[in-house]
């Protein structure tokens, strides 16, 4: 029984992990195609991608989109989390429904109304449309992080320092902000990863300026080449690193 | 008093005015434009159900629906089945010092680009890939795994068994496990334990999950586009098809309003376990 339970492990890490190391190994093929035989070990792929401009301008485009949209969902999920646990608000069960809903429809959805309601307005596919976008998605996440990590013991200290003077701006920068820093840091983190990978949205609200999913997707249109493994391998090295970064300085303290 | 109310509306307006402009007012666009109809290459906005007759009249139209059904369906149970047991054997087996380490080995290629992690799969499953390579050994195949079902599911189960992985760890590992002891002290064997108090004690975790893996499936576009080939659509490929070919907006909104009612039904059919708000 026991034995067999480290089998199952065993196998379960082999299928978790197979196309991972498939795609890395290839990205260093030193031929035409990515599949076996291995030819040979060469960079020359990456070197090849990160030269290639529209790569690296859509690389760029992606960590902005990332950044101020999980920087603009955190700060509108916080404050309303702070909102409603602090406020005994009429209908706040409606709204943190509200609030939550966007969780639960399909990316495609949220892309297809945003494109149809942008055509309808007259704002055109853009990065700013797509971050609007990604905020949507983000939203609900930041502000269930938040809204469950509020507990009684900081609404003491808010409580203490408003009777001591503090303004409400004062009480949320020094007080509630601070305290909730490890689910700000978690909420944010996985916001960017989110807004970082997300396709859909992307590819529906994008025209001329993409983010790096599109810029892939556009890519695999070409049928199968190392490029594209070494353009996987790379985003995979950059989005290891930040969670295992996270891992090691935010996420290590939880209780 | 007042004042705090005033002040807790202050704070939860800005994140409502958001959700309520891109998020409500867009849907009610999407939702408009379901019960208008083309005329040429133009958009005529009226109110009749013609898409939505057509959605389930047609059968092209109609299949792509049963498809995903089908495909979700699968997916959520055998990753839910697949995960269950890589859960426990970390939360029960793996020494406490090493756990965090196995779940985060568990869940890493989680963070591989979305649609890299579909395009590897291809590499793995094609006709030159790896499996059929090692099929060659043996003198055998090669077999056309690519571009069917089988590949489409087997990607979508590799990213929701992570995915359920991590969920249901969370949920074994929050459970005292004085229950499981006052089980077995009470004679039961350790697979009635698991059956009537381990399993009913953390329902609501893996509903929670493979609720989440439901939506999820059902509307991605990407892994049965790289991976299913054009052989069988899936309800979110039609939709796209149906607004990049045609242009048909109209028809790709009804489309999505039933694939949004699809995720209300399974909703309205796991509502008594969710725990959304915990997730």
């Amino acid at each position: 029984m026991k034995l067999l339970a480290w089998i199952y492990l065993a196998l379960g890490y082999a299928f978790i992990f197979l196309p991972v190391v498939v795609l890395v190994v290839f990205s260093f093929q030193d031929g035409r195609l990515p599949v076996p035989p291995f030819q040979g070990f060469t960079l020359k792929w990456y070197a090849q991608i990160t030269s290639d401009g529209a790569l690296m301008t859509a690389l760029g485009n992606s960590a902005l989109v990332a950044f101020l949209s999980s920087a603009v969902a955190l700060t509108l999920g916080f404050l309303a989390a702070h909102g409603l646990a602090r406020a005994v608000l009429p209908g706040s069960v409606l709204m943190r429904g509200m609030l939550i809903a966007p969780m639960t429809v399909s990316y495609l959805i949220i892309g297809l109304g945003l494109l149809t309601f942008f055509n309808r307005i007259g704002v055109k596919p853009s990065l700013l449309a797509t971050g609007i976008g990604h905020v949507v998605i983000n939203l609900p996440l930041c502000f269930a992080i938040c809204y469950a990590a509020m507990g009684d013991h900081q609404r003491s200290a808010e409580r203490a320092a408003r009777d001591l003077g503090a303004s409400e701006a004062q009480v949320l920068w020094h007080i509630s902000a601070p305290m909730l820093a490890p689910a700000l840091g978690a909420a944010f983190f996985l916001s960017v990863t989110f807004s970082w990978d997300e396709f859909l949205i992307a590819f529906l609200l994008t025209r001329f300026d993409v983010t790096l999913p599109v810029e892939i997707w556009s890519m695999l249109r070409s049928g199968l080449s190392p490029a594209t493994n070494a353009v996987g391998s790379l985003v995979f090295l950059i989005s290891a690193s930040v969670v295992v970064l996270a891992e090691i300085f935010l996420l290590r303290r939880k209780p | 008093m007042r004042r705090e109310i005033r002040l807790g509306w202050g704070l939860v307006a800005p994140a409502l005015l958001w959700t309520a402009a891109f998020f409500v007012l867009p849907f009610a666009a999407m939702l408009a434009l379901s019960f208008a109809h083309m005329e040429g290459r133009a958009v005529v906005q009226g109110f009749d159900a013609g898409n939505y007759i057509r959605a389930f009249t047609d059968w092209s139209q109609l299949k792509a629906l049963i498809n995903s059904v089908e495909i979700t369906a699968t997916v959520t149970v055998v990753s839910v089945l697949l995960a269950w047991p890589l859960a426990a054997t970390i939360a029960w087996r793996v020494p406490a010092r090493w756990q965090r380490l196995a779940l985060l080995m568990a869940v890493l290629p989680f963070w591989t680009s979305y649609v890299v992690r579909s395009y590897s799969w291809l590499l793995v499953l094609g006709k030159t890939g790896v499996v059929n390579r090692g099929f060659a050994l043996l003198g055998l195949g090669p077999f056309e795994m690519a571009s069917t079902r089988f590949a489409t599911v087997l990607g979508f189960t590799h990213f929701f068994v992570m995915l359920l992985t991590l969920t249901i760890y969370a949920n074994l590992v929050q459970l005292s496990p004085n229950y499981a002891r006052a089980a077995q002290d009470l004679g039961a064997s350790r697979l009635r334990t698991l059956w009537h108090v381990i399993l009913p004690l953390t329902l609501p975790g893996i509903v929670t999950g493979a609720f989440v893996t439901f939506v999820l499936c059902i509307g991605d576009y990407v892994t049965p586009q790289i991976l299913g080939g054009n052989n069988e659509l899936t309800l979110p490929q039609l939709i796209m098809l149906q607004m990049g070919r045609g242009g048909n907006f109209p028809m790709a909104s009804a489309l999505s309003v039933i694939l949004m009612a699809v995720v209300t039904l399974a909703y309205g059919a796991c509502a008594k376990w969710l725990r959304l708000d915990r997730l």
